[in-house]
Formats: structure tokens, C-alpha cells, sequence
């Protein structure tokens, strides 16, 4: 395992076990950022990444409608089936294979429930700050789930509207594979200032010295490239993001 | 211990309306609100203000003009509405005040 150095790397590494909780009864919520109640001084963020919430939410409950503003709001669903509503005029259902972005710009209100009454649903709620304020709020949804392949990174975000996936205004790019036991995961970095934070949704990596497990993340600076291994069939999620607000 | 006086610039109303109800649920919080630039700017400098937090709505210019008169260190860009975020922010910028 190898992961090439161009200057001092570093590596902030966020373990399973070490995230802040909220139990609400209807929602469980792991927190790798500040976020809530859950307050740490040294978990603010990653870079432009602000929230990372790994969310179970019970059969029929949700989040009741509250407002947002400026800030670039990705959710990724695991499993079962989330209902999306917002002032735009949008409802929709989404799914594991999805991804849902909503630039909530100047203000936006929406509603996420479980919609169905048995299964939990469970999602990754991720926010990452805008690089322009005070946008036009919009809102997007994207099936990718007919282009994963086994063993390739797929991108599902980025900043440009003509580029693969859904798009944000920030200069920062989503990617998710599965990868078999012993297989090689590397990742270009787009440019070379920002930072890499690597989230396992399940399996195990190892990258450099640190292995990485089941909800395990790594945020990396200072490399152009980056290599991990898989060393248990997994599913990871990339995200790349400026090192600072722009 | 004394309350921390805190403005909230924000020109949606919904929004507004909702993180000023969260600030004012700590009590050691006071929140007023501004709803555009000439209330906040009115607003400040009247009144002291431990923190100012502004929120959507207001032109660049106008951002820039509200930290040029109230002082950079107590203002700061709020993001994200009446939303998780809000007492992170607002326990970051009170201890680094």
C-alpha cells in the first residue's frame, strides 16, 4: 500500500467510535463534525466539508419542515426510501443509487421523512459551504446507480453543471465505488491545495498506516494522489474539498 | 453570568424568525433581530453586541460594510439558517472574542 508524497502529508482520522451521537428516539445520528448538541472545538470540519451526519431515521418518522440557508446540502441514501419536500415546489422519493443536492442559497424550508412506515431509512446528510453566498436556491436528484461498476471509482458531484453527477457551488467533487478484497483505490486529486476525506460506508481499507473500518473515515492533505487498499470487500465514498472557505 | 448580546442579520423573515428562537433557548444567549442592512447597521450602533451573525440576504457590499462598522472580530458569516450548526458557530466565535 502506497500513497505518494509530495510534501508532509496529513492525516486527520475520524473513528467509528469516536463521533458525537444524538438519539431522538426516531432518529440516531453519528456525527463526525460539530453538529447539534454535540459540540468539539477539533470536529468543526474538513476543509469546505462542514457536515457529515450518518442518519437512521424509524419506519414513517422524518424531519419536520425547517429552513436553510447558504449552504450546499448532499444527501446519500443506504437504504430504504426518503421523501424530499421543499418550498421549491419539489417532492420526490430517493433512493440507495441517488444522490440529492439542494443549494439552499438565500432560504429554502423542506421536509425529509421516512417514507416507508416499517423499514428505517438510513442516509449520509453531507453539507459543504458555498463558495458564493446568497445564491438562488435549487434543488437536484440524480440516479447514477446504472453506471456503478465493480472496482471504479464513479464521480457523482462536482462544481461543474456539465461535468458527471450532480452539481454544487464549491470547488469540490463526490466519488463512490465498491471494491473487492485486495483491490487498488486511487484517487487523482483535481487540484492540488485540497483535501481528501475518505468515509468507509462498510468493509475495511488501509491507507498508509491507518486502517480504516466500517464508518471509519480519513480526511487527507498535502498529496496529489491517493492510494488505499481494500482489505475486505467495502464501499467507500470520497469527497474533495478546498482546504479553506473561498 | 451576564448574557451575551447577539444580532442576527437576516432579510428572509421565516428564517430569521427561527434562529432567533433557537439563540433565545440558551439562556446565557439574547438575541435581537435585523432584517436588512439599515436596521442591523442602525441597530449596532446603538447597541453593544458580543457577536453578530449575519445571514442570508444581504449584497456583498453590504456585508462588508456591516463588518467595517461593527468590527470584524464579533461579526461573522452565518451559514446554513436555523440549523445544526448554529451554536457551534456561535460557541466558536464567543470563545475565540
Amino acid at each position: 500500500m502506497n500513497t505518494e508524497r509530495q510534501k508532509s502529508p496529513t492525516y486527520i482520522l475520524y473513528k467509528n467510535d469516536s463521533r458525537g451521537t444524538a438519539n431522538h428516539g426516531w432518529l440516531k445520528s453519528f456525527h463526525t463534525f460539530s453538529f447539534g448538541s454535540y459540540y468539539n472545538p477539533e470536529r468543526i470540519r474538513f476543509g469546505a466539508l462542514r457536515v457529515f451526519n450518518d442518519d437512521f431515521v424509524e419506519g414513517g418518522m422524518g424531519f419536520g419542515e425547517h429552513p436553510h440557508d447558504n449552504m450546499e446540502i448532499i444527501s446519500v441514501p443506504l437504504e430504504g426510501l426518503l421523501e424530499h419536500k421543499d418550498s421549491l415546489g419539489n417532492t420526490t422519493l430517493i433512493k440507495p443509487g441517488e444522490i440529492q443536492v439542494m443549494s439552499a442559497g438565500t432560504g429554502v424550508y423542506h421536509t425529509e421523512y421516512n417514507k416507508n412506515r416499517r423499514e428505517p431509512v438510513k442516509f449520509l446528510q453531507i453539507w459543504i459551504f458555498p463558495k458564493t453566498r446568497n445564491v438562488h436556491p435549487r434543488y437536484d436528484q440524480l440516479d447514477f446507480s446504472s453506471k456503478l461498476q465493480q472496482n471504479k471509482l464513479l464521480q457523482i458531484l462536482s462544481h461543474n453543471k456539465d461535468d458527471e453527477g450532480v452539481w454544487i457551488h464549491q470547488d469540490a467533487w463526490m466519488n463512490i465505488g465498491a471494491f473487492d478484497r485486495d483491490h487498488l483505490i486511487e484517487y487523482t486529486l483535481k487540484k492540488e491545495q485540497n483535501g481528501l476525506f475518505i468515509f468507509v460506508i462498510e468493509g475495511a481499507i488501509q491507507i498508509e498506516n491507518y486502517t480504516l473500518s466500517t464508518r471509519d473515515a480519513i480526511g487527507v492533505f498535502g498529496l496529489s494522489q491517493v492510494k488505499a487498499t481494500a482489505i475486505d470487500n467495502c464501499k467507500v465514498l470520497l469527497i474533495e474539498v478546498p482546504p479553506f472557505l473561498n | 453570568m451576564k448574557e451575551k448580546e447577539i444580532m442576527v442579520v437576516c432579510t428572509h423573515p421565516d428564517v430569521l424568525s427561527t434562529i432567533l428562537r433557537l439563540v433565545n433557548s440558551r439562556l446565557q444567549w439574547n438575541a435581537t433581530g435585523a432584517s436588512d442592512f439599515k436596521e442591523a447597521y442602525e441597530l449596532g450602533r446603538k447597541q453593544l453586541f458580543d457577536l453578530v451573525l449575519i445571514g442570508a440576504g444581504l449584497s456583498d457590499e453590504e456585508e462588508a460594510a456591516l463588518i467595517s462598522e461593527l468590527g470584524e472580530a464579533k461579526c461573522i458569516r452565518h451559514y446554513g439558517g436555523g440549523s445544526g450548526l448554529l451554536y457551534a458557530e456561535i460557541e466558536g466565535a464567543l470563545s475565540h472574542a
